[in-house]
This record gives C-alpha cells, sequence and structure tokens, in this order.
C-alpha cells in the first residue's frame, strides 16, 4: 500500500484546484467526487495541500526521531 | 473567449461594483491561459496590464541571489498578481508561475484607471485590497526575519516525534502553521532551513529527525 495524501470529503467544494496543480495524475474527478488514486509517482510534493482553499486536501507527516 | 462577468465580481477589486456594471465593462478584459511551470510575471521586468487569476493557482515568490526560493503566497482564481508594479510603474518585486494550466484575465492600466474614474467606489476599495495585501506582507516579513517561528516549528517537530516509525503523530505544514500561528509558507522554509542544517530528513510522508540534540539547541535558544 501506497501512502497517499488524505481528503475530505465533506470540506471539499470541488474547486480543481488540486487537480490543476498534480503533476502526477494522481488526483481524479471520479464521478463528480474527488478522488485520489495510490501511486509511486506522488513524490509528496504537498501543492495539492498548498493549493487547497478549504484544507479539505491534507499531506502529512510522521515525525520520528532516528535513532543513533 | 468570453469573460465571465459573474466571475469578476469575485475579484476583490470589482466586488464592490453591480452584476450590469461588470456586464458593461466586460470587454475591457482580455483572457489568456498559460500551461504549468510557465512563468507569468518575471522580477525586474515592467507590467502595463494587471493580471488577474481566473482558473487555476499560481505561485508568487522571490528568488535570492543563490537561487533560493521563498514563496510569498498562492494566488487563487480571484486574485491579482501584479499590482504593485502596475500601480507604481516600477519593475515587478516578485515572480509569479503557474503551478498547472492556468486561465488569466487582464486589464491595461490604463483601462483600470477609466473605470476607476468612472467608479470612485471601486479607487475607495482598491485601498482596502492593497491595505489587506500589505498587512499580509507584514506578517510574513516579521516571521520569516525573527527566529521564533523557527523555534515553535522545531518545538512542534519535538513534541510531536517518537523514536520508531508506527503509533506517531501525523501532522500536516498547515496544521504546524496553526500551531506556530503562522503562514504555511513559513512552516515551509523552517523546514527547509532545518533540512540544510542537516536537523532533519524530509521524505516522502515523513520527517525524520537526524540531530535531536540541536533541535533541542534552537528551542532553547529562542526561549
Ligand atoms: S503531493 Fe504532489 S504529487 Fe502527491 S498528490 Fe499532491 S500534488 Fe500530486
Ligand atoms: S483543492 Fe481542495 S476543495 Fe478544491 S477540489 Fe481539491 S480537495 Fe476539493
Amino acid at each position: 500500500m501506497v501512502e497517499m495524501p488524505e481528503i475530505n470529503q465533506d470540506k471539499c467544494n470541488r474547486c480543481g484546484l488540486c487537480i490543476s496543480v498534480c503533476s502526477c495524475g494522481a488526483i481524479v474527478l471520479v464521478e463528480n467526487k474527488v478522488t485520489i488514486i495510490e501511486t509511486e509517482d506522488c513524490h509528496w510534493c504537498t501543492t495539492c495541500e498548498a493549493v487547497c482553499p478549504t484544507g479539505a486536501l491534507t499531506c502529512s507527516f510522521e515525525i520520528i526521531v532516528e535513532k543513533d | 473567449m468570453t469573460i465571465d462577468a459573474a466571475f469578476l465580481k469575485s475579484i476583490s477589486y470589482f466586488s464592490v461594483m453591480s452584476a450590469a456594471e461588470l456586464e458593461a465593462n466586460k470587454q475591457l478584459f482580455t483572457e489568456k491561459t498559460v500551461q504549468r511551470g510557465e512563468v507569468i510575471i518575471m522580477e525586474g521586468e515592467l507590467s502595463d496590464t494587471l493580471y488577474f487569476v481566473a482558473a487555476g493557482a499560481v505561485k508568487v515568490f522571490k528568488t535570492s541571489a543563490q537561487g533560493k526560493e521563498q514563496i510569498l503566497s498562492i494566488a487563487r482564481p480571484g486574485e491579482a498578481l501584479n499590482d504593485i508594479p502596475v500601480f507604481d510603474g516600477k519593475p515587478n518585486p516578485v515572480n509569479a508561475q503557474a503551478l498547472g494550466p492556468v486561465t488569466l484575465y487582464g486589464l491595461k492600466k490604463d483601462k483600470l484607471l477609466t473605470i476607476m474614474q468612472q467608479y470612485p467606489k471601486v479607487a475607495l476599495n482598491t485601498n482596502k485590497v492593497l491595505a489587506e495585501r500589505m498587512r499580509q506582507l507584514v506578517t510574513l516579513v516579521e516571521d520569516l526575519s525573527f527566529r521564533h517561528v523557527l523555534g515553535r516549528v522545531t518545538k512542534i517537530l519535538l513534541n510531536h516525534s517518537s523514536e520508531g516509525a508506527g503509533a506517531n503523530d501525523h501532522l500536516t505544514q498547515q496544521e504546524m502553521a496553526a500551531m506556530a500561528g503562522t503562514a504555511r509558507e513559513v512552516v515551509a522554509r523552517s523546514l527547509k532551513t532545518l533540512e540544510e542544517q542537516g536537523f532533519i530528513r524530509i521524505e516522502r510522508h515523513r520527517i525524520v529527525i537526524t540531530n535531536k540534540k540541536s533541535l533541542e539547541e534552537i528551542v532553547a535558544e529562542s526561549g
């Protein structure tokens, strides 16, 4: 399973900005619903989160301390 | 190519105009489309046309002499890209680049001035629009120039981290920004600074703290 950005459908207003900026084609419209497809091509640039005006799209980071 | 008068109403500059007034003036605007990655505005150039984003998203940024990029804002539909150089007649202080396919509405400076003369309420409203922009920039300058935000972002990372992958907290840059009381652009810059110093490593879906001690020192220094 590839971790992908997440979308909260309740907050999404279907403005399509995330789809327009994603260069890897991970974000698509399926039956009028913004959907994220699993792909290794997503390099977690977080641009989709940056452009989303409603905070519906999130690219989260797990914060880990590296053991020496 | 038709200019959407209803959309013009969503541009803050023209929000004070009525639908009929916008309909009567929409032929003053021109439409232009640009592709992903295309530079719309280049720092140092002169602008005689004010551009508004009609569709898509645009990155507004500055580049340092060392080639470092600082995003100032992301312009979404309804926002102007180059009001500063259009109003003062001096070179563009920023760059603007399309993040995906973008449609722009353009309005030549002389036509903008004609609208302002005909509808003084637009001129009055412009003060408000520019003051809001100035407020946003002043806050950004403050957060970028002092180390307190770097300290706050660093503290957030430490507070939400643990050793080994698994049941850790997940945070977005947007959430970190809200927690640190700053803009997302400032968080992005802080993370990049920490990465350049070799204290963290930003991976796909993970931020790895590689030098916890140095992060703790940053927090201590920023008080
Ligand atoms: S993080 Fe980047 S590559 Fe991944 S889905 Fe968002 S915009 Fe596309
Ligand atoms: S940018 Fe946000 S609100 Fe717009 S379609 Fe994408 S997820 Fe929905």
